[in-house]
């Protein structure tokens, strides 16, 4: 249990110190004894690199694009395209160009350039700048999309809150599975939990948004308690098997128990926040009344928009705060190594606990917020392929990482969506190709490029929660990823 | 040899009774009684697979033995009927004014370094490699900032109290770095030290829990001789400057030799001797085990060597 006591290469003193140099060495991508190549400047090499890509696309393409055959009299006709071809190499040639110019600069490799940019201090700038860059944008959204889109305004306010809530839901599993190591995938059932609390106490208390939203968050975290304690002695595989079967328990509850729930029915006409009082109508006494402001309906999703926006940054704010706490840490040396955590005297118990109950409150809080803003509610909106899509985001932004989950959100999300609209595949595969229907299938694909490209997530390095003297991020190489990945 | 005048015996800060370890059909360890002087530097030695290991995973509560008391007496002046009546009370640990005495086979282990304050190492090195050298001595010592922080309430509004906790946790990490030689590579992640440096890092953290015991399980274990040397010199340090017992596993007989107050010798699960470090040299039942000697030919070499010296070595070879 503690220790192996077979005597290994493994676990000989020698043998493990050489195994995992040479181990981390792999991991960087260096190879122990090689010199490094002769370097190229800049230009020629993005000029070579792009040349590579160019002529790879061109014989990949060559029979897709530069030819196409038809059904003609007499067997086939032949037509040929070389137009497209050309563009499509030209494209590849372009964009290869820009990105070793511009991203990959400094860097030798393509895949080892990254993860030594990742390892290196020089990342954290960026990731700070980006957060800025993206926390702007998200305060003002609502006031440049009227600017620059108005026909999509609406459209658009819609996705924005459908992002940030999913935002809110990965930095919330993110907890449990970033930090404290512990694989769920039943993170569903909290934000149903939150939702049908709130439904619930709402129809049949008539109580307002404000005072639910806590109650739906403490009856998640206490829902979090109550699957973390059959759970506390899984590990790996087994836990995720059960907080999946824990997920769908919940979800099926809700679907038979008609008399509490409204089973398939669900529940209906849940009231909707109110801004201090003042709701958001036509009449008299309503937000645009007291205001003095004339009535429209995109108030209300403005005011949505803001909510989910700040719930979504207390989450985060709670959860940065965490980490340099006591508990913060001893999750991710939980991830780490739990039976160490036990040599320094730490309660494993509770700290897998205050991890399930913490994440499970922010999953309440965002499925109390869905409940308000679609006023109707049913078994049907948590499915297991809704923790899937957030153990998606948490995995595919990087474990632990607040910043992936955003871009990941965003990519994911949006991605979906914008696919949709995608009718500039027309002109590649022709005028009868419906991008709504692919769009599941490119968007697998997506993901699965983006996890061969970064296996450990788009943002894998870990900014250390205490500091000495000089802040240096730590590598994924390094960092445990915990029970059952 | 006189019992009475060992520290071991006089001021026992650990004693193992009886303990019995096993594993299926397996017995790890067999009705193996010790003790360990408050003060002093002990090793447990013996051949692989002696069951070593096992030992320290029932004293730190990582396996619950068989059969056996392990008693801890934190402080010295504890009253002689206290240990009686707490095992019949059937309660974990008993902690007064005058003192604490723990029954650790019947504590969990978290517990165990908590309350009793046991620490220990881990024969493979137990580190949070992707945290940094700071954090990991931040996490030894999450109780007492747990309690600070009021359980996170007080931590999160950052009240003072918890600050000036979290200050001096500080403190102590940037104290025991300097010691262990690595204040230079705080902010390192751990995974990227040298194997010399994880196991004194290993170390100090677990120094950073305030432990009464200190167990390491083969601290010297691929270190070179320069810092098997140091190795030496830091227990001297942690028993002298900080009066912390130390216990420790060790199959570099230049280590144990040099530094043991008492040493103990296991073989195949059973003690075989127990004593000062010229005592047990010069056991020829500890030579026998070394040099994977039949039984038989044992008391041969133990006649042998009644003749030349004149006295059967240790007590422990009466078993
Ligand atoms: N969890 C376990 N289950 C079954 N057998 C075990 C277990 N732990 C230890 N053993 C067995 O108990 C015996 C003693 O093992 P232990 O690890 O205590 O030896 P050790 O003295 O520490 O040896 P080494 O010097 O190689 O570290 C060995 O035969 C080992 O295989
Ligand atoms: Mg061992």
């Amino acid at each position: 249990m503690a220790d192996t006591t077979s005597p290994s290469a493994a676990n000989r003193p020698e043998g493990a110190e050489r195994l995992s140099e040479a181990r981390r060495d792999a991991m960087r991508g260096e190879p122990p004894y090689s010199e490094a190549p002769p370097e190229d400047t800049r230009l020629v090499r993005a000029l070579k690199e792009g040349g590579i890509t160019a002529a790879l696309v061109a014989a990949l393409t060559l029979f897709f694009f530069a030819f196409r055959t038809d059904i003609a009299v007499g067997g086939l006709s032949l037509t040929a395209s070389p137009v497209v071809w050309i563009i499509a190499i030209a494209i590849a040639f372009a964009g290869r160009f820009l990105l070793t110019y511009f991203v990959f600069a400094g860097d030798t490799a393509v895949v080892g350039g990254w993860k030594k940019v990742a390892a290196g201090t020089g990342r954290m700038p960026i990731g700070k700048i980006l957060g800025v860059l993206l926390l702007f944008i998200a305060l003002t959204l609502p006031i440049l999309l009227p600017q620059f889109l108005p026909s999509q305004n609406r459209y658009l306010l819609n996705l924005g809150i459908t992002i940030l809530t999913y935002v809110m839901l990965g930095w919330g599993l993110n907890i449990v599975v970033g930090l404290a190591g512990l694989l769920d995938l039943g993170y569903v059932a909290f934000y149903a939990v939150g939702a049908y609390s709130f439904a619930l106490l709402a129809t049949n208390f008539e109580l307002g948004f404000w005072v639910c939203l806590p109650m739906a968050g403490l009856f998640a975290a206490m829902w979090g308690v109550i699957l973390g304690f059959p759970v506390l002695r899984l590990r790996g595989d087994y836990l995720a098997i059960v907080t999946l079967a824990f997920g769908e328990i919940i979800r099926i509850v809700l679907l038979n128990w008609y008399e509490f729930t409204g089973g398939p029915d669900g529940i209906l006409g849940i009231p909707e926040p109110s801004f201090f009082g003042l709701e958001f109508n036509r009449r008299d006494g309503s937000f645009s009344d007291f205001f003095g402001i004339e009535y429209s309906p995109i108030q209300k999703f403005i005011y949505l928009y803001y909510i989910i926006l700040a719930l979504a940054l207390l989450t985060n704010f709670v959860t940065m705060r965490l980490r340099k706490l006591p508990v913060g840490r001893a999750w991710e040396a939980l991830r780490e190594d739990e039976i160490a955590c036990r040599s320094l005297g730490i309660n494993t118990t509770n700290v897998k606990l205050t991890a399930f109950a913490t994440g499970a409150m922010f999953g309440g809080f965002a499925g109390s917020f869905f409940a308000t803003k679609q006023q109707f509610i049913s078994p049907e909106s948590f499915t297991f392929i809704e923790s899937a899509i957030i153990l998606a985001i948490v995995v595919l932004g990087g474990l632990g990482s607040q910043l992936g989950v955003v871009i990941a959100s965003v990519a994911m999300i949006g991605g979906i969506e914008l696919l949709r609209k995608l009718t500039v595949l027309q002109a590649v595969f022709g005028n009868d190709f419906d991008p709504t229907q692919y769009r599941m299938l490119i968007f697998g694909l997506a993901m699965v490029l983006i996890m061969v490209w970064k296996p450990r997530g788009l943002v894998s390095t870990r900014s250390p929660s205490a500091v000495y003297k000089e802040k240096k991020t730590i590598g994924a190489d390094m960092v445990a990823q915990g029970e059952g990945h | 040899m006189l019992k009475e005048t060992q520290n071991w015996s006089a001021n026992p800060v650990l004693s193992v009774e009886h303990l019995t370890m096993r594993f299926g059909g397996l017995v790890a360890v067999d009705d193996l009684s010790f003790n360990v002087g408050r003060g002093d530097i002990t090793a447990l030695i013996g051949p692989n697979g002696a069951g070593k290991t096992t030992v320290f995973n029932c004293v730190t509560g990582f396996y619950k033995p068989t059969e056996g008391r392990i008693a801890l007496r934190r402080d010295q002046a504890v009253a002689d009927g206290t240990l009686a009546e707490l095992t019949k009370s059937g309660r974990q640990y008993f902690d007064g004014d005058k003192g604490g005495v723990f029954l650790l086979e019947r504590m969990p282990d978290f517990k165990i370094t908590e309350v009793a304050g046991v620490a220990r190492t881990f024969q493979n090195i137990r580190l949070f490699g992707g945290m940094t050298v700071l954090e990991n001595l931040l996490v030894a010592q999450h109780n007492q900032l747990m309690q600070a922080s009021s359980f996170t309430i007080g931590g999160l509004f950052g009240l003072p109290g918890y600050r000036k906790a979290a200050a001096a946790a500080k403190d102590k990490a940037v104290e025991w770095l300097r010691h262990v030689n690595l204040l230079d590579r705080a902010d390192d992640p751990a995974a990227d030290l040298p194997y010399g440096a994880q196991r004194r890092l290993e170390i100090a953290r677990a120094l950073c829990t305030n432990p009464v015991l200190l167990c390491l399980d083969e601290p010297a274990a691929g270190l070179n001789p320069r810092e098997s040397a140091e190795l030496n010199e830091l227990l001297r340090f942690i028993r002298d400057e900080h009066g912390v017992s130390v216990l420790l596993i060790e199959h570099d007989m230049g280590v144990v030799m040099e530094i043991s107050d008492h040493i103990i010798v296991l073989d195949y699960g059973k003690k075989i001797a127990d004593g000062t470090a010229s005592e047990v040299r010069s056991d020829p039942k500890v030579i026998a085990a070394y040099l994977g000697v039949d039984d038989e030919e044992v008391d041969e070499v133990e006649r042998d060597l009644d003749v030349q010296t004149g006295h059967s070595a240790s007590e422990g070879g009466s078993q």
